[in-house]
Order: structure tokens, then C-alpha cells, then sequence
């Protein structure tokens, strides 16, 4: 039982979505063409295989351990060494800029690494993951000394980083937060509590630097009284900064990632950006951290695949029920020969290398919006990525969720059991659903944000790159089903734009009952118009070519049996609200 | 010093190997291929030796196509200096022998003092090569090496000469070591080294480049011809013994003596 990186079709993903030509030809990342790109993550993937992959179970199995009396809090033996070996080998400076020890290769490939860091230990790229998080956001909009500072140990990964932002009373609803930041010297002292603290207290680095959210004295209520701050755990002359654990959660999943209480007693900080500006730089880093925690998704459905895949063609049981495909040479049939075996590991692949296709372009927009010398097309990229990144995290947490399901499905029994990986998947996914804003947040952002936003210049962007992919491709024979059916859910997807956005117009409330429903609408066209971009970097191929068979039979599938459901979607944002909001409350 | 590690790509120990035609051998078309695992305790040896100092220069050996650049590149990314990849139509169906006589031409012009190699390959398990190539240079070979010290040209050098006894070598270069298990923890290439890799040069050289006469390798030369190709028979299942200690134990040392033969 092994998990083997979807190196084969990360390559085609960059090639499909012609990487070269958009990315590694960007002033600054000539260096990192195709295969520069493939032999960084060929060598990152087997440092995760060999050294984080045997972790995985472990760390489920025994959790983190915290000592109240001395608020410190341990990882399982062995996740230390590991995460000194991650960043020997460079792997946390993959992104940054090298005047602080970076590599400077493109997001984009940190992006598909992250998937198989993920998919490998989710646990340990959590801290992989918060401290790529701060880095963002102090590149972004921190002081040069307080870059200097910082930067270099957090880059190296010799120091980790969080993102402090919930407190007890308030999560989803930010402008509610009290934590307070009173003026000290040239910095600040923090007094507060923060919650769900992801690695805030860990034996794994020297030193842990926190981003936090507070309130100045006489700051404004609401969101718009809130600034950044940044607290390391160390002061620079050694002295213990007084930010404690007060304790770890015991959670359903990711047992190896601390999930911490974290009390700022008078700690010092120093402001990041500028003041009352805070949620600028939480946006900043929450754009990247949404568009990981889609990817979880694409990570774990596909180790759950794998596993699955492997147990369907081992696994005997029944006849095939038809004569020609039975085995002759023993007493029953592999169950992959069963349609309903098929159909639950094609909702996996036919859906998870769409959302593979769609993180990778959708990251190779991130370096376009950062990188490109032109104005407009930074924009234009801009654009895509604000209008996509809530669909990749909402759609592609709850569809792998979904996905992990059905590989457990095959599996019968033995899914069940911690004899196989595939139940640890499942726990360790679901919080994908819930934190960076839970799906339903998502929802609100594409509906209440993303398409009112410059008259709905996003939207238009998107449709044109739609109508784009269709006019390329008319004159194709093979591509025309594939066409129509794009075409058809395209304006299906625009009628219940207009519809929707008509009717919330009037009615505010509407757009709560309907925006996830519609989300799932928006995602299925999207992918849809992924497997067309993916189809056409195949047609090419000489017809008997794996790839080329393996993309064209497996669209068929998502085409035939998934994009359906694109029309269903709009039959139930077509239902309005009254369903739930005309329910009587003392009914429920 | 300058240290040749004669490197091979072999299938990936976890792939699933399929016979392609009895008479040509395995079909390779969905095989991952990585280092012989054996072959990268040579290179961790030869690269530690070169951090310490006691080696100038590390480079790789490698008959092949060029498929087996990606293998070569990895080890340069680790670490090594330059990579020697012999290829030439001549060289086609060469056995072991033939091989042999390749590297060591190569080891020659390169001029090495000291070739580390893996102890066997994992796809043919000959374990011949290095042996043939110490032979034709001429020089030492101790073969199965699990731990090493090397001063002042003089090696030290320990190996398992089984049931648990173990053979302490010393020997002086020119030297041809074989590597086990044990002997060391291979790293990984770090991101910057697969970067500063791209860098360095793979030299592809052929029989004329080395001096070799053409006809005492390839196919026409090889003294083992392989034929009929086929897959191990099946493995058949265990078996779990039932009953309380007593019986189970009396049960298997009936198995093993009457049925297994063993005791």
C-alpha cells in the first residue's frame, strides 16, 4: 500500500495550461522551465514519500501532547526530525524571494507540491501552510526591518509561523474581535485570547512568530478598527515573550497539528501595515490559504483513489454480470469489473483531475497577477483568481470530502477500518468544509462580493475566456459534444446569474438560501471548462496514446454523469429561499 | 582523490513488472525507474567522503540512453560533480562482461582512484559487474562493504561474511568498494542542488572516446545470452496455525522438519 505523487498528470496540467508560455517566460522565473519544474517536484516528492508519508498514521494515532504546567506542547517522536529534514532540503523557501533565502521558483509550484505535501502527511503541512501564510502577508505589508526581522528564519523554516484571528465569541464574524493592543515604546503589548490556533505552540522550531489581529485604543468598531500585529514567541534578546497554550483541541481529524488556545498576556508586538488596516492583510494571505485548503481536497481524494484503486483490482467478490469479462481461472471476479465500482472511482478521477487542472491554472494566474509586466493583464488575472479561489476552496473541499466517501465505498469494510488510510483521509478532510472561511462563507464571497464587483466585470472576464475555449475549438469533431454540453451549462449558469442577481436585488436575504447551491452550480461549468482546456492539449496525440485515451474517456464520464447535476443545481436556486425561511422555527 | 560511483537505473522495487516478449525481456513502457537502491549508499558514501574533504571530486558512471539522465541528474543534484553517460550503438546487448569493460575504460579516462558501486542491482541481482571491473583495472575490490573509514589513502573497511561473523579489510587505492545497506542514510537532493544541477553537464561518450574496440563488447561479444523470460510463480498464501501455544508449536516444528525440510 503506497501513495505515489500524480507527478504524470501535474506535467500535463502545466502543459495544458501552457506554464512556459504564461509562467517560467516572466522576467524572474526563466530559470524555472517544464522540466526544471518537474525535477523539483520529482526530488520534493520523494523526500515527502519516504520521510512524511510513514509519519501519517502515527501521528493520527498518537496526537500532540500538551503539559499544562508549562504550557509546552509535542508532536510525535519523529515529526521533529522530519520537519528538520523539510528545510534542509529548501523545501519551505520554495516561493520566496531570495534575498531571504529563497528559491524564487513560482507559486504555481509550490501550489502543486503543496498537494503532495498534503496528501502525504496533511498534519505537517499545516505548518508548512501558516508559515507560508505570514510570509505572504509580511511581504506584502511589513516595515523593511520588521521583513528583516523575520523573513530569513521564517523562509528557512527554522522559526514557524500562525495567523491568530478567532477569539472565543468570534470566528466567522471578525468585527466582533476584543484582543487589545496597547501602544509600548516604538511597539505594542497584546492582552487577549485567541482560538483554533493552528501550530501555536510546537517543539518543531526555535521560535514561533504569530500574526495577530487586535484593536488599537480607540480604534473603530467593527472591521474597520482592526490592525495586524507581529508577535514572536522569543524577543530578539532570548527573553520569553508572554504568549502561553492554554490548551490543545482533541478534534476529528489532522491529530498531529496542534489546534491551540493561545493567551497573549501583555505580549510585545509590532504592527504590520498600517493601522486600522488589518483586514488588508488578512486578505492578502487568505486568497493563497483558500485556494490550499481546495487542494486538500485534490490531495487526500486522490491518496483515497489510489488506495482504493489498488484494493478494486486485487479484490475479488461476485460475477461479473457480463459472461465475457468473467475470469475463468478462479472463482470470482476482480471488483473493478463491476459498473457501480467504476462509477464510484470515475466520480473521483473525473472530478478531482478537473479540480487538479483547475488549481493549476488558477495559480499560474497568481503569478500573472504578482509577476507580469503588464498592467492590464496583472488585472485581468486578478480578476479570475478573486472570482475562482472561492469556488476551489468551497467546491473542491466538499467534493473531495464527497470523493474520499466513495473510495471508502468501494472498499466495502476495510475502507472502514484503520487498516487502510482511506477513514484517516476522510477525518482529516472534513475541517477543509469548515476553516479559511467556511464553504458557505465562500458561497456569500462569490455571490454578495465577487459578482457585483465593477459591474460585474469578473463574471463577464470569465464568460469571455468560455467563449473563448468554444469559438477555438468549433470546427473540432472530437471536442463537439463536449462543446455543446460546455455551451449549454454555460448559459444555463448565465441565466441563473441574471435571475438570481435580479431577485437579491430586491430581497437580501435570498442570497443566503441560494448561494451555495449556486456555487455548486458556478464550480461544475467551471470544470467543465477545465476538461475542455484539458481535452484540447490531447486531440493532437496519436489516437492510441495513454494520455490521450485516459483524458477523453474519463471527460466522458464527467460530461455524461457529473455536469448533470449543473442543472440541478439551478432547479434548486430557482426554488428561492421561502423553503427554508417560511419554515417555522418552533417546526425544526 | 577523485571517486567514480558507478550508478544504474533499475524499476522502481514497486512496479509492477510484466513480461513484453519471452525472447526480449520486460516491457517497460509504464515503469518508473529510479536509482538501484544499493547504488545510492555508493554515492552517499563517495559524497561524505567528499565533504569531509578526503575526496576531490565525485563522478557518476553510467551505461545508458539518455531515459537514464533523470537518474544521473538526481545524483548530480545531490551532490556529485559530473556524470559520464556511456552510450553507443556498439554497446547494445552488451552482458555483464561487456559492461564491465565500458566502465572501466571509463574509470580510466576519468581518472579515478576509487570506484564505489552498489553491492548487486535490483533488477538482474547478478552482483558482477564491479567484481569484472576491479579485475580488468587491475586493482582491489571488497565487495558487501556496511561500514567505512578512509586516512591517508589507506582503507579500512568492514563486511558481513555471514553467520554474523564479519571480515575486517584494509586495503590501499586504486580500490573498487561494493556498498550494502547499512552503511549510511542516503539524502535527498535539496532544492538548490537540483537547481545548481541543471548546471552540470552530462557527458555522453562511446566506444571511440574511450579507446574501446567495439568488438569486445555489445551483444556480438556477450558470452550470456538470456532467453525465455518469464515470472516467478505466483507466491503461494501463508498459512496461520490454529490452537493454543503448545500445539502450534509442535505443529510448525513438524512443518518445518517434514514439509518445508528445513530442520
Amino acid at each position: 500500500m503506497y501513495y505515489r505523487p500524480p507527478l504524470d498528470d501535474i506535467r500535463f496540467v502545466l502543459r495544458a495550461f501552457d506554464y512556459e508560455g504564461t509562467v517560467s517566460s516572466m522576467p524572474g522565473f526563466e530559470d524555472f522551465d517544464l522540466d526544471t519544474a518537474m525535477d523539483l517536484l520529482e526530488g520534493y516528492s520523494r523526500f515527502c514519500v519516504d520521510v512524511l508519508q510513514p509519519l501519517n498514521a502515527k501521528g493520527d494515532a498518537e496526537g500532540v501532547r500538551f503539559v499544562p504546567e508549562t504550557h509546552e506542547v509535542f508532536l510525535p517522536d519523529g515529526f521533529k526530525e522530519a520537519w528538520a529534514g523539510y528545510c534542509e532540503n529548501g523545501f519551505t523557501s520554495l516561493p520566496f524571494d531570495p534575498e531571504y533565502g529563497g528559491l524564487g521558483a513560482p507559486f504555481t509550484l509550490s501550489t502543486l507540491a503543496s498537494e503532495i505535501l498534503i496528501a502525504t502527511n496533511k498534519s505537517l503541512s499545516m505548518c508548512a501552510g501558516l508559515t507560508t501564510g505570514l510570509l505572504d502577508a509580511l511581504e506584502a505589508h511589513a516595515s523593511e526591518p520588521l521583513k528583516q526581522r523575520f523573513m530569513e528564519k521564517l523562509v528557512s523554516g527554522e522559526w514557524a509561523g500562525t495567523m491568530c484571528l478567532t477569539e472565543p465569541h468570534c470566528g466567522t464574524d471578525l468585527g466582533l474581535l476584543t484582543t487589545r493592543a496597547e501602544p509600548y515604546g516604538d511597539h505594542y503589548k497584546l492582552t487577549g485570547t485567541k482560538t483554533w490556533i493552528t501550530f501555536g505552540e510546537h517543539d518543531l522550531t526555535d521560535n514561533i512568530v504569530h500574526l495577530v489581529l487586535a484593536r488599537l485604543p480607540g480604534a473603530p468598531s467593527g472591521t474597520r478598527g482592526i490592525s495586524t500585529f507581529v508577535v514572536p514567541k522569543y524577543l530578539e534578546d532570548g527573553t520569553r515573550n508572554p504568549v502561553f497554550c492554554g490548551g490543545t483541541d482533541h478534534k476529528m481529524g489532522i491529530h498531529a497539528s496542534p489546534t491551540c488556545v493561545m493567551n497573549f498576556e501583555g505580549a510585545e508586538g509590532w504592527l504590520v501595515g498600517e493601522e486600522n488596516r488589518g483586514m488588508v492583510s488578512m486578505f492578502t494571505m487568505m486568497n493563497a490559504a483558500r485556494l490550499n485548503v481546495g487542494i486538500e481536497g485534490v490531495a487526500l481524494a486522490e491518496a483515497a483513489y489510489q488506495a482504493a484503486l489498488e484494493f478494486a483490482r486485487d479484490r475479488r467478490q461476485g460475477r461479473s454480470l457480463d459472461p465475457a469479462k468473467q475470469d475463468p481461472d478462479h472463482p470470482a471476479d476482480i471488483i473493478l469489473v463491476h459498473p457501480d465500482v467504476r462509477r464510484m472511482l470515475l466520480e473521483i478521477k473525473a472530478t478531482n483531475e478537473a479540480l487538479r487542472g483547475l488549481v493549476g491554472w488558477m495559480s499560474m494566474h497568481y503569478d500573472i497577477m504578482h509577476r507580469h509586466p503588464d498592467e492590464a493583464t496583472r488585472a485581468k488575472a486578478g480578476d479570475l483568481v478573486a472570482l475562482l479561489t472561492p469556488i476551489i476552496k468551497s467546491y473542491g473541499s466538499e467534493r473531495g470530502f464527497y470523493n474520499i466517501s466513495q473510495a471508502m465505498q468501494v472498499m466495502g469494510g476495510a475502507g472502514y477500518t484503520r487498516d487502510w488510510p482511506v477513514e484517516q483521509y476522510m477525518r482529516d478532510e472534513r475541517i477543509a468544509m469548515i476553516y479559511e472561511g467556511t464553504n458557505h462563507v465562500q458561497a456569500l464571497d462569490l455571490v454578495g462580493r465577487k459578482l457585483p464587483m465593477g459591474g460585474g466585470r469578473l463574471m463577464r472576464g470569465f464568460a469571455a475566456e468560455i467563449t473563448e475555449v468554444i469559438r477555438r475549438n468549433a470546427d473540432s469533431e472530437l471536442l463537439a459534444p463536449f462543446i455543446a454540453a460546455l455551451k449549454t451549462e454555460s448559459k444555463r449558469l448565465n441565466e441563473t446569474t441574471m435571475a438570481m442577481s435580479a431577485e437579491a436585488m430586491k430581497d437580501h436575504e435570498l442570497i443566503g438560501a441560494v448561494a451555495s447551491n449556486y456555487l455548486n452550480q458556478f464550480a461544475l461549468v467551471t470544470l467543465a471548462y477545465v476538461w475542455v482546456r484539458e481535452l484540447e492539449a490531447v486531440v493532437d496525440l496519436p489516437e492510441d496514446d495513454r494520455l490521450r485515451r485516459g483524458k477523453l474517456q474519463t471527460a466522458r464520464y464527467f460530461f455524461d454523469l457529473v455536469l448533470p447535476e449543473a442543472a440541478m443545481y439551478a432547479e434548486k436556486v430557482a426554488a428561492g429561499k421561502a423553503a427554508m425561511t417560511e419554515f417555522d422555527a418552533e417546526l425544526f | 582523490m577523485k571517486i567514480g560511483v558507478l550508478l544504474k537505473q533499475v524499476p522502481a522495487s514497486d512496479a509492477r513488472i510484466k513480461i513484453a516478449d519471452p525472447s526480449t525481456g520486460i516491457d517497460t513502457a509504464d515503469i518508473k525507474w529510479e536509482i538501484n537502491p544499493y547504488d545510492e549508499y555508493a554515492l552517499e558514501a563517495a559524497l561524505q567522503l567528499k565533504d569531509a574533504k578526503q575526496a576531490s571530486s565525485v563522478v557518476v558512471l553510467t551505461v545508458g540512453g539518455a531515459d537514464a539522465d533523470q537518474r544521473i541528474r538526481d545524483a548530480l543534484a545531490r551532490g556529485a560533480d559530473a556524470a559520464v553517460r556511456l552510450d553507443d550503438p556498439a554497446f547494445e546487448g552488451s552482458d555483464c562482461l561487456g559492461i564491465a569493460r565500458i566502465l572501466a575504460a571509463a574509470a580510466k579516462a576519468e581518472g579515478v582512484e576509487l570506484l564505489l558501486a552498489g553491492k548487486q542491482a535490483i533488477d538482474g541481482d547478478n552482483a558482477q559487474v564491479p567484481g569484472m571491473v576491479a579485475e580488468l583495472l587491475g586493482w582491489g575490490n571488497i565487495s558487501v562493504v556496511d561500514k567505512l573509514e578512509f586516512a591517508d589513502g589507506t582503507v579500512k573497511a568492514w563486511r558481513a561474511s555471514g553467520g554474523g561473523a564479519r571480515d575486517v579489510v584494509e586495503a590501499s587505492l586504486p580500490l573498487v568498494i561494493t556498498c550494502d545497506k547499512g552503511l549510511n542514510e542516503p539524502r535527498y537532493a535539496s532544492l538548490k542542488g537540483i537547481m545548481m544541477a541543471k548546471r552540470k553537464k552530462i557527458a555522453v561518450k562511446g566506444a571511440a572516446d574511450l579507446g574501446l574496440d567495439p568488438s569486445t563488447v555489445g551483444a556480438a561479444a556477450a558470452l550470456v545470452v538470456e532467453d525465455n523470460w518469464s515470472l516467478p510463480p505466483e507466491r503461494p498464501a501463508g498459512r496461520i496455525l490454529e490452537g493454543d501455544d503448545a500445539t502450534r508449536v509442535k505443529e510448525l516444528v513438524r512443518l518445518l522438519r517434514d514439509e518445508a525440510k528445513v530442520i
